[in-house]
């Protein structure tokens, strides 16, 4: 412990050493004294650590960014849908069901717009008109005219989106609103064209 | 005789079998060390098995067989994509393609069979290590490195699922993927993701989940297809290559296959 050489050097800006001297020029370490201090590294150090974690969380950030495209190529979330007159009772309009995935259905007194996304898993049913049901050809559930379901394992009826009748007389369909009837949400005006 | 000795002396010595090999003839314990240590392939596996290690009867050789089998996907996987094209046009037909006119139609049957083989094989050496307690300490973090590869397996069938674009495919990944839709706090359906908005605008919606990270798009279409593809051929197997090299070097550094207790 008395050994003089194994003590550390007692001040960050000791004297020295022969092999700094070789590894740093005839200057050794004095080269260096007012410039960086062994403790004044540190904070640098800290910084760099920081800075570069910082610039990897950015591009992390971004990168994840990129995978959200600011521009869709899928058709828009509303629609119009023709004239009000066009429906007839009892019947189910399917020209827009591969393009926009809604059936919009009339009957006596109201126009509403039934979303062609099974409940049970997310298929796509059809309508059978000779059965008057929709069949969805995955799981076999089934559902009534109005949506309602009836068998199968779908545990709830098809959902309607907002439907309403625009300046111009059209209808139109804004699937960006969803109602569903167990939450009662079918009463709203927003879901049906009053048709009477 | 001699002069034939003399020949294989003069190859062994050339420079261009010492550069090749840079040991002698494995015909001593450090030679044959040396073949393992020196080789960056070979060294991921141990330099000495165990008896019992190369017993089908214990290993059933269901992890070497999961392996193979990723190099068979591999390999027939390369080869599909010289012929198919990801996209909405031409993806079906160029699985028609390689099935009616290209040489070998049975490129794509030996893939997907491969890919049934590879899940089965999986899931077979998950059971072997499990009912020969190899999941246990010392061994017990490479049994959460095969776990991840076992998930990893299982996204790679998922994925492969999309590519011939049928009617099957379309609705396969369509029920699939709503699973995310339920992502805690990251699908729009999924419990927490309520919480997360700022007044009235919901920050999860349907626009900007996680299942629309996964699909490119509100449902399964073209961004999908591509998207899918991309993760197939080159995300996937890459993560999964890295985790295989990490697995195989683990068993090494882990004391070789375990033996019976």
């Amino acid at each position: 412990m008395t050994d003089s050489r194994q003590s550390p050097p007692t001040s960050p800006t000791a004297a020295p050493t022969r092999r700094a001297e070789n590894i740093l020029g005839a200057e050794g370490l004095s080269g260096l004294r007012g410039k960086t201090s062994r403790r004044g590294f540190f904070p640098w150090l800290g910084l760099a650590w920081v800075s570069i974690t910082a610039g990897f969380a950015m591009l992390a950030g971004v990168s994840l960014r990129f995978l959200f495209p600011n521009v869709l190529f899928e058709p828009p979330s509303t629609f119009k849908a023709g004239f009000p007159s066009e429906y007839e009772v009892g019947a189910v309009d399917e020209r827009f069901k591969s393009k926009f995935g809604v059936w919009i259905v009339r009957d006596e007194a109201t126009l509403f717009a039934l979303s062609t996304i099974c409940t049970h898993l997310g298929c796509t049913p059809n309508w059978l008109g000779g059965e008057q049901k929709f069949k969805c050809p995955c799981h076999g559930s089934g559902f009534y005219i109005d949506g309602m379901n009836f068998e199968g394992p779908a545990p709830r009826p098809l959902e309607r989106y907002k439907i309403y009748v625009a300046d111009d007389g059209q209808v139109v369909v804004d699937k960006n609103s969803k109602y569903q009837w167990e939450k009662g949400q079918w009463d709203n005006p927003e879901s049906f064209v009053s048709m009477a | 005789m001699s002069r034939l000795a003399n020949v294989k002396k003069s190859i062994a010595r050339s420079q261009l079998w010492t550069a090749f090999f840079r040991h002698g003839y494995p015909d001593t314990d450090r030679n044959r060390v040396l073949v393992i240590m020196s080789n960056v392939l070979l060294h991921l596996h141990p330099v000495k098995v165990r008896k019992s290690g190369v017993k089908m009867k214990y290993t059933w050789c269901a992890g070497g067989l999961s392996f193979f089998l990723f190099l068979l996907e591999t390999i027939t996987g390369l080869l599909l994509m010289f012929y198919y094209r990801p996209t909405i046009e031409y993806a079906y037909v160029d699985i028609i393609d390689l099935r009616e006119q290209v040489p070998l139609g049975i490129m794509r049957e030996l893939h997907r069979w491969g890919a049934h083989a590879m899940v089965i094989a999986v899931w077979v050496h998950m059971f072997r290590v499990f009912m020969t307690g190899s999941y246990k300490p010392p061994r017990e973090f490479n049994w959460n490195v095969g776990v991840i590869l076992l998930v990893l397996t299982l996204l790679l069938s998922f994925t492969g699922y999309l590519l011939p674009w049928d009617q099957l495919a379309i609705w396969a990944i369509t029920v699939g993927s709503n699973m995310a839709r339920a992502t805690p706090f990251l699908g729009h359906e999924g419990p927490g993701a309520a919480l997360l908005r700022v007044g009235d605008v919901s920050l999860v919606h349907i626009g900007d989940d996680v299942r629309f990270a996964l699909l490119g798009g509100r449902f399964v279409g073209a961004g999908t297809l591509l998207r899918f593809y991309v993760l197939h051929c080159v995300a996937i197997p890459l993560i999964a290559g890295f985790g295989m090299a990490i697995h195989f070097w683990r068993v090494r550094k882990d004391g070789g296959i375990s033996g019976p207790l």
